[in-house]
């Protein structure tokens, strides 16, 4: 496969993963909201911190409106994550790519991207913003589906999951790491209160794990149940170490992979993964949740730039 | 027109000229009753509605191109019209034999131009024409491509006149577009209309990206033997046939290559892969000759790669079409294939000429200088309805400027009488109605020559407009050729 497609593929599902994570917890804070209308604009703090948007938000001098927000991380093109910068980065890579993905994978891609374009457009979404966000989470959901049942598991299909894979387990570490930072120690009152609670199950849902959570775990809502949860299951789609596990071995389907000695990525990768295998959550709050998410981030940004070296940035020798 | 009896339209206007679907006295042609029965008993609200399905699934399939409106980057649909071209049988037959009789003979050409030069000998075309043609590339004389094959893909554009006779207005022999338009409009339209088409006895189209697959693997290299590695080249994502190039490399399943994912190897060309360098054997260029190779040609391309073209003339890759290919489309040349024809293959071609005007002949000058009110004038080496005037619907101004043109460089030009072009209903705001066309059926030349049963019908949507070009407001329809 040509490096260049193969970044492309890589590329294109990092960004519809992207897309449907910034929908979900859009979504999820906007639901929260309803529980706490006071002091709205403070509430979306945390919520610009996961993507690291604060600063574009001040500077753009969007309004404080949920509606401004709303239209911030949807519609703005200057934002980076926003879902129709994202949808537009992942067609174009799909665009690129056309004639490697099945036409059904093109058409989804395309089409997700032209409901959000006609809900920008005429404006649909303001009278139901929880509509629009599943609208978009199900078209990338559709896609995920339509790429799984159409294109052959070879080579381009390792390096789409690779990098959904490893998108998502960026975003759920953020998501985790926010929640801690910014409203866990309110004071020490709320800790456990209804609203505590309130909060922690807005985590999960902003991943659809709240009814998996319950599943997994019976009593209250606890910090370490939950970080154990999103941390370091092995079933749970969204759970980072779910993630590792399944992008390594995509990794590892990969031509090179298997050489000795291993390729930065592989060995990058595979470190943190086994880490994550042998990790007890009682290790990560002694470390400080805050501090575990973030070398996590940095860790897969590594992995990101070795795959980067290995895959896509191959030198002419001649 | 579809609250007409079943075999009379009541209200559509033929017009003075030849209607592709109706006789002068408004009786339905034979060849079109079960899609006009069809369109009757559906209604005119359905088939509007029908229109906008069709627009809908182009849009979602991305068959798009950009245009820029308050400097913003807007997407449409190249314009689709809901009602097809038919074509009957006895029409198609000589039509294909003709353009194969045309491809057949410019081949000839093309390897007597590059090689001993035995028509300018005997003086058929002047010798000054063809080696004076701006595509005329004299470097690679004693050149003979990879099984002798010139021209692989073409695409020739036909146009019908008032009297129904099928002219060839040119011939398009480097990177022909539109094919993509040809299968992806015959996939819209069996599902817009399926009872009429199933009815009407349709000649397939859907194998053409097989038979291409077929011609460029037949020129590899022999050490490639039953597998060789064939790749399209596209100058990139925002070239405007891009669509195609994609959709072409997917329907063959082959590699889509830019030219920073080439480079030449030990003289091999190879893709950077994944896996390392993997060697290329065939290239479906859809890229000028000028911006091929950089060591070659422009050395300011961005687009091509470096020792591209060496490695070709060593025989390690294939090109197709190949270099130097465009002086036998060059609209001078094109008005002596008449007698090119007659010159290799001793027949009259089937396929008449529009009658043209060499500005280069004293006589014709004079003629096309005192006419340019009545004349469409044609640039040797423009396409897309550029470099051209139509001279009825030209200012005094435009004429004035093409005569200071044509006095200042008479071998650049030639001209046409305006034709009639042939009309098919199609769907407008007012209702029903006729619409000029004109036609590009595509030929493939690998081991024989091969001629697709249809091809891209581009009509001018404006009302009275003969430019069908989709720069200029063209749009494009499905082609119904009939079986026997």
């Amino acid at each position: 496969m040509l490096s260049r497609a193969a970044e492309s593929l890589y590329w294109m599902a990092r960004y519809m993963e992207r897309a449907e994570d910034v929908a979900r917890i859009v979504d999820v804070n906007l639901s929260l909201q309803l529980d706490r209308p006071d002091n709205a604009a403070e509430q979306w703090r945390p919520m610009l911190a996961i993507g690291e948007l604060e600063e574009l938000y001040d500077s753009l001098g969007v309004g404080s409106a949920t509606e401004d927000v709303l239209h911030f991380m949807s519609f703005r093109t200057e934002n980076p994550s926003s879902i129709l910068s994202c949808l537009s980065l992942a067609r174009e890579n799909a665009r690129s790519v056309r004639e490697i993905i099945s036409s059904e994978m093109w058409e989804q891609v395309n089409s997700t991207y032209l409901e959000v374009i006609d809900a920008a457009e005429t404006g649909w979404w303001r009278k139901q913003p929880h509509r629009f966000f599943q609208r978009v989470r199900i078209g990338s959901q559709a896609y995920t589906g339509v790429c799984s049942a159409t294109m052959t598991h070879g080579e381009g299909w390792h390096f789409l999951r690779l990098g959904e894979l490893l998108e998502r387990a960026d975003e759920t570490s953020r998501i985790l790491d926010v929640k801690y930072h910014f409203l866990l120690p309110r004071g020490a009152e709320d800790v456990g209160g209804s609203l505590d609670q309130i909060q922690w199950a807005s985590v999960l849902k902003s991943v659809s794990g709240y009814e998996m959570f319950r599943k997994r775990f019976h009593d209250a809502i606890r910090p370490a149940s939950v970080a154990s949860f999103l941390l370091l299951d092995t079933e749970f789609p969204r759970a980072v170490r779910y993630c590792l596990v399944r992008a390594e071995n995509a990794l590892r389907s990969l031509p090179g992979a298997s050489a000795e000695p291993p390729n930065d990525a592989v060995r990058l990768l595979g470190r943190l993964r086994s880490e994550f295998d042998y990790k007890a959550v009682a290790e990560v709050f002694a470390q400080g949740l805050h501090e575990f998410c973030d070398s996590v981030q940095a860790r897969l940004a590594a992995v990101g730039d070795a795959i980067h070296r290995t895959y896509f940035a191959l030198e002419a020798s001649s | 027109m579809t609250d007409g009896t079943p075999d009379r339209a009541a209200t559509y206007d033929p017009g003075e000229f030849w209607d592709e679907m109706f006789l002068p006295d408004r009786r339905v042609r034979e060849s079109c009753r079960a899609l006009h029965e069809r369109m009757r008993t559906i209604g005119m609200e359905e088939l509007r509605r029908r229109q906008g399905l069709a627009e809908r699934a182009l849009l979602e399939l991305g068959i798009t191109f950009l245009v820029y409106k308050e400097e913003k980057g807007v997407e449409r649909i190249f314009p689709f019209d809901v009602i097809p071209r038919v074509v009957p049988a006895a029409d198609w037959s000589r039509v294909e034999a003709g353009l194969r009789q045309r491809v057949h003979a410019l081949s000839i050409f093309l390897t007597d131009i590059y090689g001993e030069q035995k028509i300018l000998k005997d003086g058929v075309v002047p010798a000054e024409i063809v080696l004076g043609a701006k595509n005329y590339r004299s470097e690679w004389r004693g050149f003979t491509p990879p099984k002798g094959v010139w021209t692989h893909v073409v695409g020739t554009d036909l146009v019908r006149d008032k009297d129904g006779a099928v002219y060839v207005l040119e011939d398009n022999l480097r990177t022909p577009s539109g094919v993509s338009y040809v299968l992806e409009n015959r996939q819209i339209m069996k599902h817009t209309l399926p009872e009429a088409f199933a009815k009407s006895r349709v000649r397939p189209v859907d194998d053409y990206p097989q038979k291409l697959l077929e011609t460029l693997r037949h020129i590899a290299p022999d050490r490639a033997g039953g597998d060789a590695t064939v790749v399209v080249l596209t100058p990139g994502l925002h070239n405007s046939a891009y669509f195609e190039h994609s959709f072409l490399a997917q329907q063959m399943g082959v590699q889509l290559v830019e030219g920073r994912d080439l480079a030449v190897m030990d003289g091999d060309v190879c893709m950077r892969t994944t896996r390392g360098y993997e060697r290329v054997d065939v290239v479906y260029r859809r890229v000028d000759d000028d911006f091929l190779d950089p060591d070659a040609f422009r050395a300011d391309s961005m687009l091509g790669v470096r020792g591209l073209v060496a490695a070709y003339r060593a025989g390690k890759v294939a090109l197709a079409n190949a270099i130097g290919v465009g002086v036998a489309d060059d609209k001078v040349v094109y008005a002596f294939v008449p007698e090119i024809v007659r010159y290799y293959l001793g027949e009259d071609a089937i396929l008449p000429n529009v009658p043209t005007f060499v500005c280069v002949r004293p006589q014709e000058r004079k003629y096309v200088l005192e006419n340019l009110d009545k004349l469409v004038v044609k640039a040797a080496n423009e396409s897309g309805g550029y470099g051209m005037l139509v001279g009825p619907h030209a200012t005094a101004a435009e004429r004035e400027e093409f005569a200071r043109l044509i006095e200042a460089d008479p071998r650049n030009y030639v001209a046409q009488p305006t034709l009639a072009l042939s009309r098919v209903p199609t769907l407008t705001a007012a209702g029903v109605e006729g619409r000029h066309v004109d036609l590009r059926p595509y030929v493939l030349h690998g081991k024989d020559i091969w001629v697709m049963p249809g091809g891209l019908t581009r009509v001018a949507l404006r009302p009275g407009s003969l430019v069908v070009n989709s720069s200029q407001g063209g749009g494009s329809k499905d082609t119904w050729v009939l079986r026997d």
